[in-house]
């Protein structure tokens, strides 16, 4: 048992450090630091730049471009890259279908999709939710039909995030409606411009359009978009959702955005006769501290198991669980420290080039919309009453 | 012991429960969210002619001398009907404190027309850093010749832009005043804006607003505790609004239950799932049965009133997050959408809770008061 660096790993993280302070887009850092909204291009210019570091593919083998850290350097770099509040990297292209590609995508596929995946140059959507099948995702009903060399695909994709900056969506399709349901499905990668794709946003509560419905009506794809063998898309998608899971967890941002507590807490405590921070409230931040150590002690023992060559278990369901109740408990902080500022709904203050009169403090209208917002956590990715399902199954054994 | 309603209560309740569900849907809510103005003035007409206006205030005033009782009643339905109309800062936080601050001449003056639906107030006493202890103020009434001097600046004044009135705390020389303020007089500025409930309120900067001696309703203790009163009065409406909301979430989320199917059955049929309906019904009886318990103390000694009030908060704001959490929860994605009702009373739930101190402030103040 040892969590202290060796000096390779101290090395490496003063390397991180330099590219973060150096070679990251400054105009990212200064939108994150200003707590400003950014936008499709910022999304880009930072995953470019890590890119350009040889640092795009944190989990990807070398072989296809990937950075070869090892599991101490990944901890390395999320940790310094929230610290210096860096976003996080939209996991749709890098970590979501890419590991699909390069692990059951054929040749010709690996190298049509993977380089403009790893350098950000195409944006990726994921296309597996429907109106009638969220949490019981093998119920997807939205078909696809092979006729010569193409699958005319047919149905409605909802919640899918950022469908309207995409330029491919990977999709969940059916190929067959006669065995068990899990069978019948088939991964298939669409180009978001074919004719008979259309969207439809979904607002959030927040005002926010993040999610989108997806139409497809009579859409034409290429035969040779499906990856592995018809039928294997579920075995596929399963792999995925696991490292989906433990993504979710974002331990390395709620250390961050518990540091910025900390930090406006202090300025209140130096403001006289502030309303906010008191006793009671104190012993709550505490508390959501106390979790926030053990959590990152949990992903640091499921992070050394996968390293000694164990598969990820039940461990990445409590990862999901703990990691999204953590940051929505640091969601109600933030709200409550904010008190009746937090009332105002002003999203423009957030923009780039907001002209109007800003309401002091500036964090706090912005907080009850990313609380609001921030209730997806415990619903996407597995809901946690369903991550607590397989915890169950798996200590029980039915 | 006797928790029954009178018949009279039953009555008005069972018109207010018509009128929100036939007048009131969500669809014309959400309609009057996009208007300039973010309420109706038309309802707000009929919630005069309704006499709800009215039912806060004193018969000899123009009101129906309603009790805190048949307030708490009323605001339960008004809760379930997401209400955008300045209500709240009008007819309940203005109208109690003006009651419990003014002269007789001033409450002749204002309370009939609330009740009539003439005029709207609204009560600037939130500032930057002070939001609970409203002594600690920093607006401050200087003595001119002719009267007062106001300097300072109020935050999330709920109500404001439409209002034809203020209410204004500020420190005198002789302690905390409270002043009845026309907004168009000269100096006074307001940076209007929807709160994320879909209400208005304004930050108002006062600059040099000369005021006459008149304007001060009261000063020191006496309109400390006018205040202090009047704020309790408003957290027992709210919490009545917030128990209207919370069964209304109760309900959209057993009806919710009853309908999605995924495994191929009512994802009611979940365990979990119905044991999550059970600790929201269980939470909103306590909440039910706190706001009773601050009500009928709302004509107790100051301590009294204070303790039973800061109860009800401390309590809703547990009960309120559990409820609103696990109906957006149970709701899944749908829950979140700006489409759904459930995702629209949750955030009012919240709101509410930041309002008139929050949960740990009111701990705070228990805790305080029991040492
Ligand atoms: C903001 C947001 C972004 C999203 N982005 C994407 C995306 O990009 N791509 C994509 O494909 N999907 C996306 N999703 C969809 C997400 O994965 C689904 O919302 C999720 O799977 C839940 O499905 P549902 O919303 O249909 O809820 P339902 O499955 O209807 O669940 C409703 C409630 O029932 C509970 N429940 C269901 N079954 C059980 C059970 N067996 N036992 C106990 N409880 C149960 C759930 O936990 C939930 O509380 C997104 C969702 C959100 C909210």
């Amino acid at each position: 048992m040892n969590i202290s660096f060796t000096p390779e790993e101290l090395l490496f993280r003063d390397q991180v450090r330099d590219f973060l302070n150096k070679r990251a887009p400054a105009a990212v850092k200064h939108k994150q630091t200003a707590g400003l909204r950014l936008d499709k291009h910022d999304m880009v210019a930072w995953q470019q730049s890590l890119f350009e570091e040889g640092w795009a593919g944190i989990n990807w083998p070398v072989e296809h471009g990937g950075s070869g850290w090892n599991a101490t350097q990944k901890y390395i770099f999320f940790d310094e890259a929230s610290k210096a509040n860096m976003p996080r990297i939209v996991p749709f292209g890098l970590n979501m279908v890419a590991p699909v590609i390069y692990k059951f995508g054929n040749e010709e596929q690996q190298k049509r999709f993977l380089p403009d995946i790893l350098s950000s140059k195409v944006w990726w959507c994921q296309g597996y939710s429907e109106p009638n099948a969220g949490s019981d995702l093998a119920s997807l009903s939205t078909k696809a039909e092979l006729q010569g060399d193409h699958y005319f695909v047919n149905g409605t994709k909802t919640w899918t995030t950022l469908a309207q900056y995409a330029d491919w969506i990977f999709c969940l399709v059916r190929t067959d409606n006669s065995g068990r349901k899990q069978q019948g499905i088939s991964f298939l990668l669409i180009n978001m411009n074919s004719p008979g794709i259309s969207l439809q946003p979904i607002i959030t509560i927040d005002g926010q359009h993040e999610v989108n419905e997806v139409h497809f009506d009579n859409v034409q794809v290429p035969a040779n978009n499906l990856i592995g063998e018809e039928g294997k898309g579920w075995t596929y998608a399963k792999v995925l959702l696991t490292h989906e899971r433990t993504g979710i967890a974002r331990v390395a941002e709620s250390k961050q955005r518990f540091c910025l507590l900390q930090a406006r807490i202090k300025e209140l405590q130096d403001t006289p006769d502030q309303p906010h921070v008191n006793s009671v409230f104190m012993a709550r931040v505490m508390a959501v501290e106390i979790d926030l150590v053990s959590l990152e002690y949990t992903e640091l023992r499921v992070l050394s198991s996968i390293a000694t060559g164990n598969a990820p278990g039940p461990e990445s369901s409590i990862l999901k669980i703990l990691g999204t109740e953590l940051q929505q408990a640091i969601d109600e902080l933030f709200l409550d420290l904010s008190g009746l500022h937090a009332l105002p709904f002003v999203p423009d203050q957030y923009s780039l080039g907001y002209a109007g009169d800003n309401l002091e403090p500036h964090y706090a209208a912005n907080t009850a919309p990313h609380y609001y917002n921030n209730r997806k956590v415990s619903i996407y990715g597995g809901s946690n009453e369903i991550q607590k399902n397989i915890i169950a199954k798996q200590i029980l054994g039915f | 012991m006797d928790f029954s309603l009178s018949d009279d209560q039953t009555m008005m309740q069972d018109i207010v429960k018509r009128f929100i569900s036939q007048e009131y849907g969500f669809e014309t809510r959400q309609s009057l969210l996009t208007t300039k103005q973010g309420y109706s003035e038309d309802m707000w007409q009929t919630f005069a002619e309704m006499g709800w206006l009215a039912l806060p205030i004193d018969d000899q005033y123009g009101g129906l001398g309603g009790t805190i009782i048949d307030t708490m009643l009323l605001q339960i339905e008004l809760g379930k009907g997401l209400v955008l109309e300045p209500f709240f800062a009008t007819a309940i936080h203005s109208a109690s404190l003006l009651s419990k601050v003014a002269n007789d001449d001033v409450k002749q003056q204002w309370l009939p027309k609330i009740a009539a639906g003439e005029t709207k107030f609204a009560v600037a006493y939130a500032e930057q850093n002070s939001s609970f202890q409203v002594t600690q103020c920093a607006t401050s009434a200087s003595v001119t010749g002719t009267g007062y001097l106001l300097q300072g600046k109020k935050c999330v004044v709920l109500g404001a832009p439409s209002a034809d009135q203020l209410l204004v705390t500020a420190n005198t020389d002789t302690g905390l005043g409270v002043f009845v303020v026309d907004p168009s007089l000269a100096g006074i500025s307001f940076n209007n804006y929807a709160t994320n409930d879909g209400h208005r309120a304004a930050e108002i900067t006062f600059d040099q607003v000369e005021v006459l001696t008149s304007a001060r309703l009261d000063s020191g203790t006496n309109a400390q505790s006018a205040f202090d009163a009047s704020r309790d009065e408003a957290i027992v409406a709210l919490a009545a609004e917030a128990l209207g909301i919370m069964q209304k979430l109760l309900a959209a989320t057993g009806e919710h239950l009853h309908t999605r199917q995924q495994f191929g059955r009512k994802i009611g049929e979940f365990q979990v799932l119905q044991h999550r309906v059970a600790d929201m019904f269980m939470a909103l009886e306590s909440t039910q049965s706190l706001l009773y318990y601050a009500a009928l103390k709302i004509a107790s000694n100051a301590d009294d009133r204070n303790r039973a009030t800061s109860m009800v908060k401390v309590k809703l704001a547990q009960t309120s997050r559990l409820v609103g959490q696990t109906a957006v929860q149970l709701h899944g994605g749908m829950g979140i959408t700006d489409e759904l009702d459930v995702g629209h009373y949750f955030k009012r739930l919240t709101c509410i809770n930041a309002l008139m101190g929050s949960g740990d402030q009111h701990m705070q103040r228990l805790l305080n008061h029991a040492a």
